[in-house]
């Protein structure tokens, strides 16, 4: 295998067109996979539902809300880190990033969109969705500016198109590398998406300034959005989700969600795509400590909220909190424990961040926790308001159970789509990172070896 | 310049505490507990009145009842020395209503009179007015719901049959007040007098525990209720300023 200081900057546009233009039988069966789990376990169920009504789901009279809002803070969550570390790790100049940002930004991408269809699955009416967006009409209604659902559907609505700029405008350069390379339909199409991309200083210049520019925006962008989203919880007065430590709860929830999200992502790409050389061990060790870094505010925050809560001496707020320690879900609060708060602690070790297969289950294990975290929040806060008389037990259906499913599907298709379209690689960026022809080392490769 | 210091004017009217108190009524129901027997006609009035769906066994199973209006019973002490108290809980029609701000398409909001109004049509069923009212008294149409023949005779033709995917909640028998006001405009006169107009649980109670009228008119028989010393809110703490007024039980060995 090629070590990462051997590539030469050709290789770097053979390899990336490669993993665009040659596709396997392999890839082929896997998207029929996806899009076929996608139809069946989450168009199907969704038009049962709306035929149905949301009955076809297990929520009941005090729990209104269930998985399919869980789902949609998880996906919203996991959306989270793609452009924010990208953003982030780019007006940082940090090297490392180059190799892993155009597959984490889409991430964001298709996370979001996937959360935008939860919030279609979730209300009881989808087809006046639009209602919520303020749009002149003839009968002179507006959405109500002081809902937080409505800030909610602003927020993302502004981070989706914030992110789509975002990947879309980092790519250019990219687009018409390949449109160089190829020929067809694929020429055309890459023609189109390169917008007479030449290469000039001028071109390079203006691209770096509005990168810029673009990732300074969407840092406070994609902090607010997650800080909104918790206030669809927070702005209640339901015991245990009325709380001030809310917006900064979900924020790190989502990044630390999402850099799981990202560790899984990168090792799926590094091991299907053939990209050994350009994802490598550095990307793991630094994403890991970061995971570090983001399970110990994560525990942090927990600790805090539960001792609040135990402090206050609030009836309905003590209850609350034994309910949800000790009652019907407490094994899903110990599991979640157990995989975002003390299983993350093994990143302490560099020889366990460094390896491969140890990294792809932990990050999954964090998600798992990290989705058990949503649903407990929704689930045990709604089951014990108030008026005892109202107290409720919810357990999610088939129906739930099974879109659930669908949606990752479906996030997969969506990805697997773009892996063919996108180069999942950035490839001018990669070449900052090796050496120029005929010259010595980089910075970058004396960092790593 | 004016242009924002009519804006700030205007927000400070809206956030000057009682400025519901405005409002052409301000409908209040009294509910006094020493009278209450939690016998439950008022329920099978609501149901009867408002075309409340009978959802059947296995959806009261699931819970997913369909009640406006329902008698939440607390048991104390141990058997076979218990008590029962019986609570009626509906809509508290709350001045400061959590339930109002949160809906993203304002389909429930507060009317000119007091009440806090539910539009079926606007209600897109995102359900978050159940979730942030405390008083669990909002009900989400789960399925469309369908009535035996010849239970469908007696729909009231008043009211709307609500679809599947809207929320639903007691709205003080909004037709019926609709009703004694146009009479009041027929018949010349500006208001409502008291005893005009009566929700279907009030004209049902047979102990008359609840009471129902308007609290801007300071004769009527509830504005006499407001200034008994056992009168109280639910859940005061959480300042939602309801209009629903209990008046506490008074045991005989206390």
């Amino acid at each position: 295998m090629r070590r990462h200081e051997d590539i030469k900057f050709a290789d770097v546009n053979n390899d990336i067109v490669r993993s665009l233009v040659e596709t396997g039988p392999r890839y082929y069966v896997t998207l029929a996979i996806a899009v076929l789990i996608t139809i069946a376990c989450f168009f199907f169920p969704w038009f049962y539902q709306l035929y149905y009504g949301i009955g076809a789901a297990g929520m009941n009279h005090p729990t209104v809300w269930g998985t399919y809002l869980a789902s949609f803070i998880f996906w919203i969550g996991l959306s989270h880190s793609g452009t924010l570390l990208s953003c982030v790790l780019h007006i940082t100049n940090s090297e490392w990033r180059k190799a892993m940002y155009r597959s984490a930004e889409a991430m964001t991408l298709f996370s979001l969109m996937v959360a935008a269809m939860m919030v279609m699955v979730h209300v009881g009416r989808p087809w006046f969705i639009h209602w919520a967006l303020p749009y002149p009409n003839q009968m002179e209604l507006w959405p109500n500016f002081r809902s937080p659902l409505m800030f909610d559907v602003m927020a993302i609505t502004t981070y989706l198109t914030g992110s789509s700029i975002f990947i879309y405008m980092g790519s250019i350069p990219d687009f018409a590398a390949v449109r160089d390379r190829t020929t067809g339909w694929r020429h055309h199409m890459y023609v189109l998406l390169s917008l007479g991309w030449r290469g000039t200083d001028t071109e390079w210049h203006r691209l770096g300034w509005a990168y810029t520019f673009l990732a300074v925006l969407i840092i406070p962008l994609a902090v607010s959005v997650h800080s909104i989203v918790s206030w669809d919880f927070a702005m209640s007065i339901v015991p245990s989700l009325h709380q001030t430590i809310f917006a900064p709860y979900f924020v790190v929830g989502a990044i630390y969600s999402g850099t799981a999200g990202i560790v899984t992502v990168m090792f799926v790409l590094r091991k299907y795509m053939n990209f050994e050389h350009y994802i490598t061990k550095v990307h793991f060790d630094n994403l890991g400590k970061l995971l570090l870094a983001l399970s110990l505010i994560w525990t942090y925050i927990n600790v805090v909220e539960v001792f609040t809560g135990w402090y206050s001496n609030d009836s309905a707020e003590l209850e609350s909190l034994r309910y949800k320690l000790f009652g019907f879900y407490a094994p899903l609060y110990w599991e979640m424990i157990l995989f975002c708060a003390v299983a993350p602690l093994l990143l302490i070790s560099k020889r366990f961040r460094t390896s491969f297969v140890p990294m792809l289950i932990l990050s999954i294990a964090i998600n798992i926790g990290m989705y058990t975290e949503r649903f407990l929040i929704v689930g045990t806060s709604l089951s014990r308001q108030y008026l005892p008389d109202s107290w409720g037990v919810y357990v999610p259906s088939l129906v739930e159970i099974s879109i659930l499913v669908g949606s990752i599907a479906m996030f997969c298709t969506l990805f697997l789509i773009f892996v063919k379209i996108f180069p999942s690689v950035s490839i001018y960026e990669v070449k900052e990172t090796l050496p120029a022809p005929d010259e010595g080392k980089t910075q970058w490769q004396e960092a790593t070896h | 310049m004016s242009l924002i210091d009519d804006f700030l004017a205007r927000w400070r009217e809206y956030r000057a505490p009682g400025y519901y108190e405005e409002f052409d009524y301000h409908w209040t129901m009294t509910v006094d507990l020493d009278r209450c027997t939690g016998c439950e006609a008022c329920v099978t009035a609501c149901q009867a009145e408002n075309n409340t769906p009978i959802v059947g066994e296995e959806a009261i199973a699931r819970g997913r009842h369909m009640q406006w209006m329902r008698i939440e019973r607390y048991w104390e002490g141990e058997y076979p020395d218990v008590k029962l108290r019986a609570i009626p809980m509906f809509c508290q029609h709350c001045d400061a209503a959590p339930c109002e701000t949160v809906c993203p398409v304002s389909a429930t909001y507060h009317n000119q009179d007091g009440l806090n109004a539910q539009i079926y049509n606007r209600c897109i069923g995102t359900r978050s007015c159940a979730v942030y009212c405390p008083y669990e008294v909002r009900y989400f149409n789960y399925n469309n719901h369908h009535w035996d023949a010849p239970l469908e005779q007696q729909l009231n033709p008043d009211v709307s049959v609500r679809e599947k995917g809207v929320m639903e909640k007691c709205t003080f028998c909004i037709q019926r007040i609709r009703q004694a006001k146009d009479a009041a405009k027929d018949d010349g006169r500006r208001r409502v007098q008291d005893g005009e107009v009566q929700p279907a649980c009030v004209q049902t109670c047979p102990t008359e525990a609840l009471v129902f009228g308007d609290r801007k008119d300071p004769e009527s028989g509830v504005s006499q209720m407001l200034g008994n010393e056992r009168a109280y809110t639910v859940l005061e703490e959480l300042n939602t300023d309801p209009s629903v007024v209990y008046l506490k039980k008074v045991e005989a060995d206390a």
